[in-house]
């Protein structure tokens, strides 16, 4: 193992979200207190307690989970595409690093990037809402799956996206409509059952599910779905990486 | 005893087909000595960048074999990637990172531990130290070249391709980065450059190597390659000058200079006969007296030329 590499990358991927700060966190943070602002305090006070929560808490875990999912997803996604785009990639191609230790420098550097923004995050919604955790440890657990499932599926992404409107297009028209429809604003058993059926097939409704419940105990599925999905989908990612990297695609001619 | 060193980089019938159908290279074999500097000519689009391209790993054969000190460059990526450095053609470099920053990232990419005093050393040989916290799209074309150039020795790589290192940089520090390249062939490292300037391939290299459409065509010692290919022509000054040219000298087709007072003959030094004897003997006959001669040889560039031509 080239651990020097895998540092090397790492740190030069955090330092890029130290240079671009403001779009890294401030923006998040800015557009996550707005919600709290619009929905926990304008529109919340008008909706009744969610079993037994709040609007305003109820929100607070669908809110992080959003945020982590674009921004490990931009993340990861523009830290390989951009060397590509710019042609600095021949360097990381000739290199001794192996496939598996630039996936680990740049999917660690998005999913760690997210995973402290999603903290940050947390901090900022207790500024508006009380907040309680029961299961910090699931809260953890879930937190972190989701960050380098995400981070996976955005390193993904760049790789495959070879001009910028591919590498936007996924963000926004598959995975931003899923994580607004699955279930960060409203519980699913709101909708009305048919739409119940249907949103049954958003992966992100388990992953916030799965998340809610380690904040408040209350869930749309079970605990142990919402884990079995997510890790799914994080073997699926997995194989793909493997696969890219077994055929070199889109990286080399 | 001297015994030869087996050849640091061995390639044997590589062939790229990119995915568009266009063969860049076609059965390309080339062995590089240690420790020498060679230097690949062609004309554009010729397989220059491709063929460092598959040795360096930034792209893959359609088929042959890189060995590269030993190590094959696919099955063996680790050993054979960690002694090369690469300067590109083109310029990639990071945009906001620091000279600095960037240049210990690649340090660091290559799995070399931290070593401060010689990336300093780097810098300032390739005049580099005053800009190093500069971010490096502050810098002039010639100053990012140079941090490229930076870049790859950050490893102390003990081959280092250089792919026309010299394009877009002034003759002043040409004349800097040929030192440093001499310098790093002293201390051992193997260079192999290309270029289009012929002068500096006529001026640096040990070997030269001509490449086009994808074949090798020619792979000679530098000295013997213009011996061997040279063309030579001699120049006489007369001692009072002509209106023509003796028909009794017709065979030699001999040039006759502007001001009439100059006999010029061109000739292949590398013939057995280079018809000097008889040219001086049929002069001496036809009563022209010459009070000086002198001789030169053709330029690489017109051998390259003439050979990428013909
Ligand atoms: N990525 C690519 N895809 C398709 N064709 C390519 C690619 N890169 C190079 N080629 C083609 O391969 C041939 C060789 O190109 P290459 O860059 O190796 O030439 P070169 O000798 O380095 O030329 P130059 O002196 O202009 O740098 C050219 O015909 C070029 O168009
Ligand atoms: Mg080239």
């Amino acid at each position: 193992m080239n651990w020097r590499a895998v540092r090397a990358i790492y740190l030069f991927e955090m330092a890029r979200a130290w240079r671009t700060l403001l779009q890294s966190v401030v923006s998040p943070v800015l557009s996550t207190s707005l919600y709290f602002v619009v929905f926990g305090a304008a529109i919340g006070s008008r909706i009744s307690e969610i079993d037994g929560v709040s609007y305003g808490t109820f929100i607070v875990p669908g809110l992080i989970m959003l945020s982590v999912l674009t921004q490990s997803i931009s993340n990861a996604s523009f830290g390989i595409y951009f060397p590509k785009f710019s042609g600095t990639i021949y360097e990381l191609l000739s290199a001794p690093v192996s496939f598996f230790e630039a996936v680990l420098g740049y999917v660690g550097a998005a999913a760690s990037k997210s995973i402290i923004l999603g903290l940050i995050i947390l901090a900022t919604a207790g500024l508006f809402v009380p907040l309680h955790i029961l299961h910090p440890f699931w809260m953890i657990t879930f937190l972190v799956l989701t960050a380098v499932t995400f981070s996976l599926f955005g390193f993904i992404i760049g790789v495959w996206a070879d001009n910028f409107e591919k590498l936007q297009v996924i963000p926004l028209l598959v995975v931003t409509p899923l994580t607004f429809l699955g279930g960060s604003f409203y519980s699913i058993d709101m909708l009305p059952p048919g739409w119940q059926t249907i949103a049954l097939f958003n992966p992100v409704v388990y992953l916030i599910s799965g998340f809610r419940w380690s904040f408040y105990e209350i869930s749309d599925v079970s605990l142990g779905v919402s884990l079995a999905l997510t890790l799914s989908f994080l073997a699926l990612c997995m194989v793909t990486i493997w696969l890219i990297f077994r055929t070199g695609y889109r990286l080399k001619n | 005893m001297t015994r030869r060193m087996p050849p640091i980089i061995s390639v044997s019938h590589l062939s790229k087909t990119y995915g568009s159908g266009l063969k860049a290279l076609n059965d390309v074999n080339l062995d590089i000595e240690r420790g020498e500097i060679f230097a690949l000519l062609g004309p554009n689009g010729a397989g220059k960048t491709t063929l460092i391209s598959i040795i360096c790993g930034i792209a893959n054969p359609s088929a042959g074999t890189v060995s590269v000190d030993g190590h094959d460059n696919i099955k063996d990526y680790r050993a054979a990637r960690s002694m090369i450095g690469l300067v590109p053609q083109e310029l990639h470099t990071d945009a906001f990172e620091s000279v600095w920053a960037t240049v210990s990232y690649s340090r660091g990419l290559f799995g070399k531990p931290a070593n401060p005093a010689y990336i300093e050393k780097i810098l300032r040989d390739l005049s580099l130290w005053d800009r190093r916290d500069s971010r490096i799209m502050t810098l002039s074309g010639g100053m990012k070249r140079r941090v490229m150039i930076a870049k790859a020795l950050s490893h102390e790589p003990q081959i280092l391709f250089l792919d026309e290192p010299t394009a877009g940089v002034d003759v002043e520090l040409r004349k800097g980065m040929w030192d440093v390249v001499r310098t790093l062939r002293d201390s051992g490292v193997t260079i192999i450059l290309t270029t289009h300037y012929i002068e500096e391939a006529e001026e640096m290299a040990d070997r030269i190597g001509v490449i086009n459409k994808g074949e090798i065509i020619l792979v000679e010692r530098k000295a013997e390659l213009i011996q061997k290919l040279g063309k030579k022509r001699m120049t006489l000054h007369l001692v009072e000058p002509i209106d023509v040219v003796p028909a009794s000298l017709a065979e030699y087709r001999l040039e006759l200079g502007e001001n009439r007072d100059e006999l010029i003959y061109n000739y292949d030094s590398k013939a057995n006969h280079t018809g000097i004897t008889g040219l001086l003997a049929a002069l001496r006959d036809a009563g022209i007296r010459f009070h000086d001669l002198d001789t030169t040889q053709s330029s690489l560039e017109e051998i390259f030329v003439s050979l990428v031509r013909g």
